[in-house]
């Protein structure tokens, strides 16, 4: 009797037995799954920081730049040819003069032509386009004698950030001259408003990103333009409307299929139809947005048709049973629920576009453009061309530019998925 | 004759039907169309209905009177095709894809179905409630007043409060609400909102409500509050409710329509089926508490 009860014991403990030793084994698999993913992100999030921490250590500098002071002596003589202060005879004074004559006066011993050369080149030729539009917008200044800062040459800017490792091309005297300047406390950094308001320009210390921005600028409002509606509209038709046969799922499959068309065919294809066939004009951000509109538009169908997708069969019912019409159905119901998801891809569909290089430079908005856009059909550079163009000079200054030119373009996309963060935020809170 | 008898001879019935396959379906007797109406007395009247989705049949060539402000119910085993027959009278299968209606569905001497027949108008006349509650996520009151609207019913906004209110007191839920109509009706809890869902189909005076098992998501208590008051909206509307629960059945309907597998097997009055019901499946149903 005691032998048949003690049998079955026997066995449940060996299950039991069984069952822990497969646990500890079940929970090692766990612990190693949570390990590899902790991992992975511990990694993923290490790269990001390499990356910011080096885009930054590079970057942060070109957003001083360095001036150097000199006495200047407003010689009415020579800034005012005409000698009646007008606008035109101001603009036309030899201002170049007058600050090469103060180099002189600063540096008397200097007097072989070569050496003045050297000389002169401390100062950046931007230096009397800044002085010019000074005295022109305040002309009592004519015949005074003050201490102005003027922006210093590249290979001086490089100099007095990074000491000798920087300003390679400067010869032996021209440091000797600077040694002596910032010794007496005249050379010294200053923001750099001009990176933010100048265009493109051939000197590093002269060059900004205003005219990228503005390009960036117009082009993205071409692609907003075209592709919000036309994606909107072809969800809202294809996920509520269309029937579903062979014809729509064609549609759908290529749809799906240009989502991961390389970019560049999309450039030259705006090169054979926009430039070529539509005789757009070349570089102008027109052309440009039509391009990126080619690319975000399958984005945000795609995107637009899962937000659809995900406001529940319920709510269509509720209103096509109170007699609303499948149109009154979709616009009451319908799209206000899918808004957020559909304006979340249209913004990721925008920074995508924001970041695209390649179709551009088919479209020729890779040129070198030193004035602002006023217009969609102005030539025009975008943000990350601006940085392609940047990272291929041979200027040391342009490399802390171009890191520099990285770190708005980033500011930028942050600032825009913040933007799709909140919009989601504030249209989903409200139920 | 004991529960597990009733549950054999079902089986058997069932078993039998369908081993012969679609020639042998439940025949419908005579009395299918069960005690006949007063002419002026039948809101809706479905002659040799049709129902395909793709290539299968999910209504077999069903014809049923439907009574002027009284309620009928649907019952059946699941799957039989009453949720389906249901939503032929204010075609909400059109939005189905490849759901196909044939036959001809009446109300008021104007068919349904017909080509000129506009869904707006017809969804206007035959509300319906849904087997989940399904407010819109808006404001109570925005719930029920956006019918009206829609079919510009109210001429003011006076108009539009006056209609909510009385909706809402016919749907027993006015002195719940009342202090809170800006909140939104997704809030409610289950029973109140499927009452608001009521509150909103009759917010358009519809001449029909269909109801699709309307109290399967509530617990009893909810429950006996939607009874109540499909009991007294009966007094203005005609009714079609769908339901699993043949006790509901019992207490909220005059008349019962029995169906099986796609066929309607048996109508007639509800203490009629449930007392001495005509055919054999009919009375194995009701009888053998399938659900």
């Amino acid at each position: 009797m005691s032998k048949k009860k003690n049998k079955p014991l026997v066995k449940r403990r060996a299950i039991r037995e069984a069952v822990l030793h497969g646990l500890a084994r079940r929970r090692r698999r766990d612990r190693l799954l949570r390990l590899a993913g902790i991992g992975a992100i511990v990694l993923g999030l290490s790269f990001l920081a390499v990356m910011l921490v080096s885009l930054v250590s590079l970057g942060k500098s070109a957003f001083w730049q360095t001036h150097i002071r000199l006495e200047l002596t407003l010689d009415p003589a020579r800034l005012d040819p005409q000698g009646n202060g007008s606008q035109a005879s101001l603009a036309a004074g030899d201002y170049a003069g007058v600050i090469k004559q103060a180099l002189r006066a600063r540096f008397p011993e200097v007097r072989k032509r070569r050496e003045k050369r050297e000389l002169y080149r401390l100062v950046s030729s931007g230096a009397a386009w800044a002085l010019r539009d000074q005295v022109v917008a305040d002309p009592e200044l004519l015949g005074q004698r003050r201490a102005f800062w003027l922006l210093a040459d590249d290979e001086v800017d490089q100099w007095f950030k990074h000491g000798e490792a920087g300003g390679v091309r400067l010869s032996e005297r021209q440091r000797h001259w600077l040694e002596s300047l910032r010794a007496e406390g005249a050379i010294d950094t200053f923001f750099n408003w001009a990176f933010f308001r100048n265009g493109d320009s051939r000197e590093p210390e002269l060059a900004g990103i205003r005219g990228a921005l503005a390009g960036s600028f117009y082009a993205l409002l071409v692609t907003l333009a075209l592709s919000l509606p036309l994606g909107v509209a072809a969800a809202i038709y294809l996920e509520e409307f269309a029937p579903r046969n062979r014809w729509t799922d064609f549609v759908e499959v290529n749809i799906n299929n240009l989502a991961a068309v390389p970019s560049i065919v999309f450039g030259l294809l705006g090169l054979a139809v926009f430039l070529n066939f539509l005789d757009l004009p070349r570089s102008a951000p027109l052309v440009g947005g039509l391009v990126l509109t080619l690319m975000t538009l399958p984005t945000i169908i795609i995107t637009g048709r899962a937000a659809l997708k995900a406001v529940p069969p319920s709510i269509r019912e509720a209103a096509l049973g109170i007699g609303a019409s499948r149109m009154q159905t979709v616009f009451h119901h319908v799209l206000p629920q899918a808004l957020p998801g559909m304006l979340t891809g249209t913004i990721i569909g925008m920074a995508q576009a924001l970041g695209e290089t390649a179709p551009l430079l088919m479209i020729g908005m890779v040129a070198f453009i030193v004035d602002v856009p006023q217009g969609f059909t102005d030539p025009a550079t975008v943000l990350p061309v601006q940085i392609y163009l940047w990272a291929d000079s041979p200027e040391r200054a342009f490399m802390e530019r171009t890191a520099a030119a990285i770190l708005v373009l980033l500011l930028f996309l942050v600032l825009m998925n913040l933007v799709a963060i909140l919009l989601r935020r504030r249209f989903e809170k409200r139920w | 004759m004991a529960i597990g008898d009733r549950r054999a001879l079902f089986q058997s019935v069932v078993e039998t039907a369908l081993a012969a396959g679609d020639t042998a379906q439940p025949e419908v007797v005579e009395s299918a169309l069960g005690t006949p109406f007063l002419e002026r007395k039948v809101s809706l009247r479905a002659r040799n209905v049709n129902v395909f989705y793709g290539e299968k049949q999910a209504i077999k060539d069903v014809s049923i009177d439907i009574g002027k402000r009284q309620v009928t119910a649907f019952i059946g085993p699941s799957g039989c095709g009453k949720s389906t027959f249901l939503r032929c009278f204010n075609r909400m299968n059109d939005t189905i894809e490849g759901c196909r209606v044939e036959g001809e569905i009446l109300l008021d001497d104007e068919d349904i179905h017909a080509p000129e027949m506009d869904v707006v108008p017809l969804r206007a006349r035959v509300g319906m409630v849904f087997q989940k509650p399904n407010p819109f996520p808006k404001s109570i009151y925005e719930n029920i007043a956006y019918g009206p609207r829609l079919h510009g019913l109210a001429a003011s906004r006076a108009d539009l409060d006056e209609l909510v209110e009385n909706s809402l007191r016919r749907a027993g839920l006015w002195d719940e609400v009342k202090d809170r109509l800006d909140a939104p009706g997704t809030g409610l809890s289950g029973g109140q909102q499927q009452r608001l869902c009521i509150a909103r189909a009759i917010a358009i005076h519809p001449e029909v409500i269909l109801m699709d098992e309307p109290c399967s998501a509530l617990d009893p208590i909810a429950t006996a509050r939607v009874e109540e008051l499909i009991d007294e909206l009966r007094e203005r509307y005609t009714i079609i409710i769908v339901t699993h629960s043949m006790q509901q059945a019992a207490r909220v309907s005059q008349r019962t329509a029995y169906f099986h597998m796609g066929r309607l097997v048996e109508v007639d009055k509800t203490e009629r089926i449930f007392t001495n019901p005509a055919h054999e499946l009919t009375e194995a149903y009701i009888t053998g508490r399938f659900g």
